[in-house]
């Protein structure tokens, strides 16, 4: 009897032992609701890129990747729901999607030891990793795209735009008021006059604001957006025949969801991108191969190269490296949440490591460090071409004005610093 | 003329069409209101369903194609037809009749005489199951949805108001045409309410459920016409808004617009629904343009609320609605 229970128990170690061994991720996706065009894509990418890894690779270092899914709806409160259900699992990493969701678990990850990813969302200034442990915001982050917009305008004029009037169309949400601070700086730094036009949620009803355009009559129309937000001032742009190619969307507002509903009239929408874009790369002949095609693929297989696909996909890699990194310096496959913390402060993207994935030139190559959690501040400039119904790149990379970000980035991080108390260290 | 006048001018022509649009998905509710006593919180998702069945059935998606993919291991998406836009909408009103029926049949009907709260739940519960149902049946994607509804500026009225006040005025197709449907709508309820037998019917109905059932009119009848015109009236909702950004989830959402409209309108009242949009929309553009960039903007959502309380402290009953006096 003894000798069958200790069989028994042996048994269920062996059996149990892999499983806790598997890497944890979660994925907070919303594939209901409102923002559910959006979440779809993300979240099939995101888990795809998993599965691929899984089923082509027999996982991260021999460790099988565990995907928990946890609805939110793109609603805050949920969101700490699905954290608080999920993090008791061996959680490594959060990537929420939600700048909503991000802010409210920076205390709650930072406590529990856990790492957010926020990927061009969330807390800006969360690029300062003495302050920020546990969160990472690599390769770009919101002040960033701000500068890239900039950039992009200044390029095009000669790099002379004093006297220009920018209007931005925002979310009036802390999301959608990100951008004011840097564009106020760069406004002073290049002498343009800055219109701010704040949308209310969910942004179904934007004739007040356009009419102020067509008013007003500004050179360069920047947003920040997300869901029905975006067609709309897309479709409104196009009603008072505000040229496109002078009207910029951050990574958020520059999906084929938003520009579709417009038709050919949105040609020559820009939207900034921190990733290359479309499906001509060799690692989408291993994602046919291994998990659309085995039936494999999180969604209905539909949406693999979309712009939010790819970023979805983006953000799986980069989590799936610094996995790789954490184990390299952990010593282990098996690593915990702080390891895969460390794994992430010193992950490097180069270039002939994405070559090496099937990914050639997909993303801007950057080095994580404890005092830069944020990237180089990476991007470009994409634009839709109505007739192919896709976005195309239309710059190289380049990188955001550095010296104004980064001035903010520190008067933001000592601010958040004081606040709570926290002795920022890289130590 | 000075220039800021004549931006009011175009602001407030504008607020008059965004109040129309407001108007459009009152009116459901008014319907269902007026008839059953149900403040039917699914209003603004039966227009993304009425919305989401119109564009599946002109692009011949199949409906529940995911769903039968996924356990059938098939892959069926499209029956390869394109519907002209009139079939396809007298065939979403079909699915709009049946939903109607359903409706009724499964929920509402066992709960007559129940209190205005547990209708108001249900109706909270209904809205969650039809929003799923839609998003099973066709899908989360956004859908471009062209009737022939033309969009954009209104070039006759930009050329007339240039030469008047040398600015052209801005005032989208769309608007105009939602208009038009909306005058249309109202008079034929009106008519239809006032004039036939069917809508005498309702009325009555409306004014004492005991006492309709008494001289022989079917409750049961009667609520799934009435049902079935809010469904109608969603289907033109979700036309004109699905027109305007997309066949979205976010649709669903425009009920929001119709509660202050509903609150100065009254819950009772056909012409209230109208009256009630103009003002708001009016009310809320106007005070965008002339206060908003003083405060940040961005005014319009609270805006609409705060207007709707002030004539609530005038008239608690709305500016149409119907007094109810309530002796002990």
């Amino acid at each position: 009897m003894r000798k069958t229970l200790m069989t028994a128990a042996l048994g269920a170690m062996m059996a149990a032992g892999p499983a806790l061994a598997d890497l944890v991720v979660v994925d907070t996706s919303y594939r209901t609701g409102p923002y559910a065009a959006n979440g779809i894509p993300f979240s099939d990418g995101y888990q795809d890129y998993f599965t691929l890894i899984n089923e082509r690779d027999g996982g991260v270092g021999g460790e099988k990747i565990k995907v928990i899914e946890c609805e939110t709806g793109y609603n805050t409160e949920k969101g700490v729901e699905c954290y608080e259900a999920t993090k008791g699992e061996g959680a490594l990493l959060y990537q929420p999607l939600s700048t909503g969701i991000t802010y409210q678990l920076i205390p709650k990850a930072t406590s529990d030891g856990i790492s957010l990813h926020t990927m061009g969302y969330g807390r800006t200034s969360a690029k300062n990793g003495a302050v920020f442990k546990n969160v990472f915001n690599y390769p770009a982050n919101y002040w960033d795209g701000a500068s890239h917009a900039i950039t992009h305008i200044l390029n095009e004029n000669g790099g002379d735009i004093s006297g220009r009037k920018i209007a931005l169309v925002y979310h009036n949400s802390a999301y959608g008021k990100e951008p004011i601070r840097t564009l106020e700086e760069l406004s002073k730094k290049h002498g343009f006059e800055l219109m701010l036009l704040p949308v209310d949620h969910p942004g179904q009803e934007q004739k007040s604001q356009w009419l102020q355009i067509r008013r007003e009559k500004p050179d360069n129309v920047i947003m920040w957006g997300w869901g029905v937000m975006n067609q709309v001032a897309i479709q409104e742009a196009v009603n008072i025949r505000f040229p496109m190619d002078q009207f910029i969307g951050i990574w958020w507002s520059g999906s084929e969801n938003d520009v579709k509903s417009a038709g050919a009239k949105a040609n020559g929408y820009k939207a900034l991108t921190f990733h290359n874009l479309g499906s001509d790369y060799p690692l989408y002949d291993d994602m046919a191969k291994y998990v659309v095609e085995a039936g494999k693929a999180a969604g209905a297989g539909d949406q693999v190269g979309s712009v939010l696909y790819n970023r979805g996909m983006y953000a799986a890699m980069l989590a799936v490296e610094a996995m790789r990194t954490a184990q390299e310096i952990a010593g282990t496959s098996a690593i915990n949440a702080a390891q895969m913390r460390d794994g992430m402060e010193a992950l490097e993207i180069t270039e002939a490591k994405m070559a090496g994935l099937g990914l050639p030139g997909f993303g801007p190559e950057f080095k994580v460090s404890c005092e830069n959690h944020g990237g180089d501040g990476m991007g470009a400039v994409s634009q839709w071409n109505a007739e192919k119904g896709e976005f195309e790149l239309i710059t190289d990379y380049y990188q955001s004005d550095q010296e104004v970000i980064n001035a903010l980035v520190a008067e933001d991080s000592a601010s958040y610093a004081a606040e709570n108390g926290i002795e920022p260290s890289c130590n | 003329m000075p220039e800021q006048l004549v931006f009011a001018m175009e602001v407030f022509l504008n607020g008059l069409m965004a109040g129309v649009l407001y108007a459009l998905v009152a009116l459901g509710f008014v319907l269902i209101y007026k008839a059953s006593g149900i403040f039917n919180y699914a209003q603004g998702v039966m227009a993304l369903f009425a919305a989401l069945t119109l564009v599946g059935i002109m692009d011949g998606q199949v409906p529940f194609s995911h769903l039968i993919n996924a356990v059938f291991g098939t892959e069926i998406h499209h029956f390869g037809w394109h519907l002209p836009a009139l079939l396809a909408i007298v065939l979403t009103m079909v699915v709009m009749i049946a939903l109607a029926w359903l409706v009724n049949h499964f929920v509402f009907r066992h709960l007559v005489n129940q209190e205005p709260i547990i209708l108001f739940m249900a109706s909270i519960g209904l809205a969650y199951f039809l929003e799923g149902m839609g998003d099973i049946m066709w899908g989360a994607d956004i859908k471009k949805l062209d009737v022939g509804l033309p969009q954009g500026i209104n070039s006759a009225i930009d050329e007339i108001t240039f030469g008047i006040f040398d600015y052209g005025f801005f005032i989208d197709n769309l608007d105009i045409v939602a208009t038009g449907i909306a005058a249309l709508l109202v008079v034929g309820l009106v008519i239809f309410a006032q004039y036939t037998k069917q809508g005498r019917a309702m009325r009555a109905v409306a004014d004492d459920h005991q006492a309709a059932l008494s001289v022989g009119i079917s409750l049961n009848y009667i609520w799934v016409m009435v049902w079935s015109l809010a469904g109608f009236v969603a289907l033109v909702a979700g036309i004109v808004w699905g027109t305007k950004s997309g066949v979205q989830f976010s649709l669903s959402l425009i009920a929001l617009k119709a509660l202050p409209v509903l609150m100065l309108g009254g819950f009772t009242s056909i012409p209230g629904a109208i009256v009630g949009g103009l003002i708001i929309g009016v009310g809320e553009k106007l005070f965008e343009f002339a206060i908003g960039p003083m405060i940040g903007g961005a005014t319009e959502n609270w805006f609409a609320y705060v207007l709707a309380l002030i004539f609530l402290v005038f008239r608690p009953q709305g500016l149409f609605g119907e007094k109810i006096i309530e002796r002990v």
